[in-house]
């Protein structure tokens, strides 16, 4: 029998990452046929927001696009308008705002990791990842003053220095969290609930990739080997030693894979950094005072993927144009091709955005019209589900 | 060969403009004709990567900036059109690159350029309701 399309709705205000989105899951039986995104839901116009502001006010304007990559919108923007200069930041100052980027790709990457395991019903791994995510949080306050919206980012440089005794705290801090953040590691791609939950699901290939444009950690877990900070160097990342994290099945887990590992490389990233300022004095801002008539394209890699701005002065005070592609914008149409014949069960980790209402509490109840009669009651659907546990057990051979 | 000859020997008189304020900017104008072999060229011969389109109101033309990323070389390719400003239009290349599908979205609903032959022109950030005929990214233009 043909079953019947049914749209089950995520959104428009995602009730677990409280955010919002609204994605349309077109389904026949459990299986997704078809998916449609709607955004603007919290539209603010901020491109049109920086036309009216001064160049620098703009570093602040776009801190604010994003709550969790916050400092990834300035540094691409700040890239952008050093191009439209043609200039370059002071040695130090490039030093600085790699240990600030790589910074919140850890905090980035930890909550990612601890919501994965949250949709997925794995609370300890939420609980553990966002345990550890939370001296990362504390190293922010301690050289920015601020967890979250450090305002490090200037165009030239950046607005504040390191001192030496914050180094030695860093590296403390550090140090205590990668043990931890090796340990989770570790712990989360050896487990076996995860990797049943995980893997095959949600693949993307190298085309798919190509054809989306997508970026960052999306693209790496496909093997598409493509790392802003490696193939368009800025900041201290050509001064530093650290490996681009590609995996090549490109499903969910792999995905966590890239996210973890490239971790391990953020703190490699931010050891190498700290050293080659402690000790050391020098310039932080290069000093711009005015910005000539023109164009410029910055990117950076935030933990997302890229962010790209594009800038256009006429010479005055303010931005012409200003554009900015977030990485989600080319990650979130992937779901096309990765959703489509998946289930809705996995659809809702593949888009990393699970309503836990739909997978854990919602029950089916099904009636034969004629006769009036359940056909399957609550116990016909946990001898199911046992049933289809103890399949896939035999199909991995546990 | 720099990306940029490669750009002038395969689009030969295409090209209507070359720009490269630094070795890492290509910018290239052609005209809205010659806009999907140009694409074509860039983003399946030299392999680029997709990264957006930029729509800019000049005042008295909208620019549209297709941004291309050859990522091996560190360099970046904008393919820049101009459209008249009274009825801008232009081929969609949903078709060709499936990613621009929401990029145009946007563009027609913000600069209010038509993408011809894109499978879904609706508002994608802005309400379905929004007034029509009322582009927030246009610039105010005496008589406007």
């Amino acid at each position: 029998m043909a079953h019947k399309r049914v749209v089950i709705p995520i959104g428009p205000f995602h009730p677990l990452i409280e955010e919002p989105e609204y994605f349309a899951l077109s389904c026949e039986g459990e299986t997704v046929v078809d998916v449609e995104w709607q955004a603007g839901c919290m539209h603010r116009g901020i491109e049109k927001v920086s036309e009216s502001l001064h160049w620098d006010q703009v570093t602040f304007a776009v801190e604010r696009i994003c709550g969790i990559c916050s400092t990834s919108h300035p540094i691409a923007y700040c890239n952008a308008v050093e191009d439209l200069l043609g200039i370059e930041p002071p040695v130090r100052a490039r030093y600085i705002r790699s240990i600030i980027c790589e910074l919140e790709r850890l905090h980035s990457h930890l909550l990612w990791v601890g919501l994965a395991g949250h949709f997925l019903g794995y609370n300890t791994v939420f609980m553990w990842a966002w345990k550890y995510r939370e001296p990362i949080l504390d190293a922010f306050e301690l050289v920015t003053g601020n967890r979250q919206h450090y305002a490090m980012m200037k165009v030239g440089g950046v607005r504040r220095d390191i001192d030496d005794e914050d180094t030695l705290r860093l590296k403390k801090i550090l140090g205590e969290a990668q043990g931890k953040i090796e340990m989770l590691t570790a712990a989360v791609l050896d487990d076996p609930v995860l990797a049943a939950r995980l893997k095959g699901v949600g693949v993307l290939t190298p085309e798919d990739i190509k054809n989306y444009g997508a970026v960052g950690p999306t693209a790496r877990a496909s093997g598409v080997d493509i790392d802003v900070r490696r193939d368009s160097p800025y900041a201290a990342y050509p001064l530093v030693e650290w490996d681009v994290i590609t995996a090549s099945a490109g499903d969910v887990f792999d995905k966590a894979v890239v996210r973890l590992l490239e971790c391990r490389e953020s703190i490699r990233i931010i050891e190498q950094c700290l050293d080659a300022i402690r000790g050391q004095k020098g310039e932080i801002d290069a000093k711009v005072r005015e910005i000539p008539p023109g164009e410029g394209i910055g990117h950076h890699e935030a933990p997302r993927g890229e962010v790209f701005h594009y800038v256009r002065s006429d010479g005055t005070n303010r931005p012409v144009r200003h554009k900015i592609r977030a990485p989600s914008f080319v990650n979130i149409p992937t779901f096309r091709a990765s959703c489509i014949g998946q289930t809705v069960s996995d659809v809702a980790i593949i888009l990393a955005a699970v309503d836990p209402c739909y997978c854990c509490t919602e029950r089916i109840q099904v009636y034969n019209r004629k006769t009036g009669t359940k056909e399957f009651g609550f116990d016909d659907l946990l001898r199911l589900s046992r049933e289809k546990t103890q399949r896939i057990a035999r199909e991995m051979g546990t | 060969m720099t990306v940029a000859e490669q750009l002038k020997e395969a689009l030969g008189n295409r090209v209507m403009r070359l720009e490269t304020p630094n070795p890492k900017r290509v910018y290239l104008t052609v005209s809205p004709e010659d806009l999907v072999e140009a694409v074509r060229f860039v983003w399946q011969v030299l392999d680029a990567r997709y990264v957006i389109v930029s729509g800019v109101d000049t005042g008295s033309q909208i620019e549209l900036l297709y941004h291309f990323s050859i990522d091996r070389k560190d360099t970046f390719v904008s393919l820049r059109v101009f459209l008249d400003r009274n009825r801008p239009e232009i081929v969609s290349l949903s078709s060709l690159i499936p990613a621009t599908e929401w990029i145009e979205r946007e563009i027609w609903e913000l600069l209010g350029v038509t993408f011809t032959g894109h499978p879904n022109l609706t508002h994608l950030l802005l309400a379905d309701d929004w007034p029509e005929g009322n582009y927030p990214l246009r610039k105010k233009t005496d008589g406007a």
